[in-house]
């Protein structure tokens, strides 16, 4: 199975964050913990889903990643998440 | 333009007031985000991909230059320092905070402003033509109309829960700078026999992923029914309206579904049973409301300016601006200025919290401190002396909002796509941005006349790319963006939706995809042709042909 991460909405602002090891929000993909292995994924994500229940996040759902061959980074395989990660591919005027 | 009275203030300070606690209890986790969500959307506010986004009802895209003043702090206060214009003629801010909302809608409310049904299956902001009281082919101004019917649809109890959005257009002219056609219900003002006024209503015209255009509904509608028949029509739809398939959910499919003979027939029926006479328009309740949109004050001016016309002489590149950005005023000596929010190589309809103050400045100086917002995403000073075009331009040049495209290929429709849409499914804007620095220089060597780009980043399709004279869709194919471009649409009197040419381009290949069919347009056009009209004439082939086939 691929590595795959968690990741959700912060309540308060709607920032985009990634669940870290330690079952902390952090707002760097970076930090996120990743697992190819179906069980601990959904043990990530069952504490996700406590945390949304808690009001902490909104919807959270995991997300494939693949690792970058040299800088060993972090990155989502899908074009959406690689945009939520990175932020708009555009700057303003 | 129009003052809140009493009502108007009492109920957006009431809604704030409501929001307020809302947003606490969901702070507080006394609300699911499920029971959450449907309140945050009644008053605009969404949650994106990286933020919650607020989106800002402008009715009719009319906006006094302090209520401008009010967006930019809002901007500079909660978001990043910009906001977006959209095609609705509302403005959208890409980064606000929960917590942050009942504060700013606080600040919206003491400038007359506000962000409800901006969202939500409800009757949304009601738009017309930007040069509405300024047009010289215009039957009557269209904005009270558009304020009437704000007034009636505004927490109307029986409209909050639709089968699906509904949208309103209004125009006073023959010449549609409203998109009118494509809008659920299209209002058209017009005179009867005795030339008395009245509307055409058009219906079941609609975009996304079913296009459709409105077609005739009534032929003549005396004005003092306006209200009753559009109550009749929203109460078809509201019972008739398909709730099992969201997909179909529009009035259009309703219509398409029964044909335009037997809703009529549905829609009669019901007007004829209404006999509420709060929904009769009375002369006192109209002059009412059009005392709020009396002309202003006016200089009396000669037709034509020697200044005007010295300046452009002078000046190539002012001469330029004027040729594109100047639209015909009905008064003598004066001009209407479209200012484009579409700087070569820029994102479409950003505006920074520094631009909008500096725009609301020039609104005060130049135009009677009224700005407009059309739903191209660009901004109107509808009031300008022509003897004083050249100190605006100076003015609007240095703040770089002189781009001179105004309905040119440049002058591209864009949604936010993926860059921040949580609907989108690709991106819209960087695809914009460098059709907009390939195509202006292609533009300045060959003239290639009024011609629109719509770009829309999924099948909601809010950048109207089906009636883009060029439309171009984002949809993800097999993991990666993939645009698909239809030819010949129109949102103008000569309506049309326009048509695939083949299959889709990555967004690698799509701007050389564009620049190809435009210099098959160049081959292809007759004198003084738009490419509109030469789509038209010569139909796909020759187009298909230049993209498709191997040399």
């Amino acid at each position: 199975m691929p590595k795959r991460v968690i990741t959700a909405n912060r309540l308060v602002d709607g920032a985009v964050v990634w669940r870290d090891g330690a079952g902390r929000w952090r707002e760097e993909i970076d930090h996120a913990a990743a697992s190819d292995d179906d069980e601990t994924v959904a043990r990530m994500l069952a504490g996700a889903r406590t945390d949304e229940a808690a009001g902490v996040v909104i919807g959270p759902y995991e997300v494939e990643v693949e690792q970058a061959a040299v800088s060993r980074k972090l990155l989502p395989t899908h074009l959406r998440e690689r945009i939520r990660a990175g932020g708009p591919t555009v700057v303003p005027n | 333009m129009y003052a809140y009275d009493t009502l108007d203030q009492t109920f957006v300070e009431q809604r704030t007031a409501q929001f307020r606690e809302q947003v606490r209890r969901r702070l507080a986790n006394e609300l699911s985000e499920d029971e959450f969500k449907p309140l945050r959307l009644r008053n605009g506010l969404y949650l994106q991909l990286h933020a919650y986004m607020l989106r800002v009802a402008i009715p009719y895209g009319l906006l006094s230059a302090d209520q401008l003043r009010a967006l930019a702090r809002i901007a500079r206060r909660y978001d990043r320092g910009y906001g977006h214009f959209t095609t609705r003629q509302n403005i959208q801010f890409n980064w606000i905070r929960l917590e942050d909302a009942p504060d700013i809608l606080n600040d919206l409310a003491a400038a007359e402003m506000h962000a409800v049904q901006t969202s939500g299956n409800c009757i949304r902001n009601i738009t017309t033509d930007q040069f509405a009281g300024v047009a010289a082919d215009e039957i009557d101004d269209p904005r009270p109309w558009a304020e009437i019917i704000r007034q009636w649809s505004t927490n109307h109890p029986e409209f909050s829960f639709l089968p699906r959005k509904f949208k309103v257009a209004v125009t006073g002219s023959a010449s549609d700078r409203s998109a009118m056609r494509v809008h659920d219900i299209g209002v058209r003002l017009t005179r009867g026999i005795d030339g008395e006024i009245g509307f055409e209503i058009w219906v079941g015209g609609g975009l996304g992923r079913t296009p459709m255009i409105a077609q005739l509904l009534r032929g003549f509608l005396p004005k003092e029914h306006l209200l009753g028949y559009l109550e009749a029509i929203l109460r078809v739809y509201n019972v008739e309206g398909r709730r099992d398939n969201l997909y179909k959910s529009r009035i259009k499919i309703l219509v398409s579904a029964l044909g335009i003979e037997k809703f009529r027939e549905l829609v009669e029926a019901e007007w004829n049973q209404i006999t509420d006479p709060g929904l009769q328009l009375g002369d006192a309740e109209i002059s009412r409301v059009r005392a709020h949109f009396r002309p202003p004050q006016y200089a009396d001016l000669p037709g034509r300016s020697p200044e005007f016309e010295a300046k452009r002489l002078e000046d190539a590149a002012f001469a330029r601006w004027a040729k594109a950005n100047l639209f015909p005023h009905e008064r003598p000596g004066y001009a209407a200025v479209t200012i484009s929010l579409k700087p070569i190589g820029g994102v479409p309809g950003d505006l920074t919290a520094a631009q909008m103050e500096a725009v609301a400045s020039l609104a005060d100086a130049y135009s009677f401190s009224e700005i407009r917002v059309t739903h191209r995403q660009n901004l109107v000073l509808a009031h300008v002396p022509q003897h004083r075009l050249y100190d605006l331009w100076r003015a609007l040049d240095a703040l770089d909002l002189a781009t001179p495209n105004l309905s040119r290929v440049t002058d591209i429709i864009a949604c936010p796509g993926l860059d921040y849409c949580g609907l989108a499914t690709a991106r819209s804007i960087p695809i914009a941005q460098r059709l907009s620095e390939r195509l202006a220089a292609l533009d300045e060597q060959y003239d290639l006349d009024q011609l629109t780009i719509n770009i829309s980043g999924c099948v909601n399709s809010c950048s109207h790319h089906h009636v883009g004279h060029i439309g171009i869709l984002g949809l993800e194919k097999g993991g990666a963006e993939s645009y698909q471009i239809t030819l010949g649409g129109s949102s103008a009197e000569d309506v049309a939706v326009g048509r695939i040419v083949g299959p889709g381009f990555g967004a690698v290949d799509v701007v050389d995809a564009v620049e190809t069919i435009l210099i098959t347009y160049l081959g292809q056009r007759e004198d003084g042709e738009r490419f509109l009209d030469t789509v038209r004439r010569v139909g796909q082939d020759p187009f298909r042909d230049a993209l498709y086939k191997q040399p």
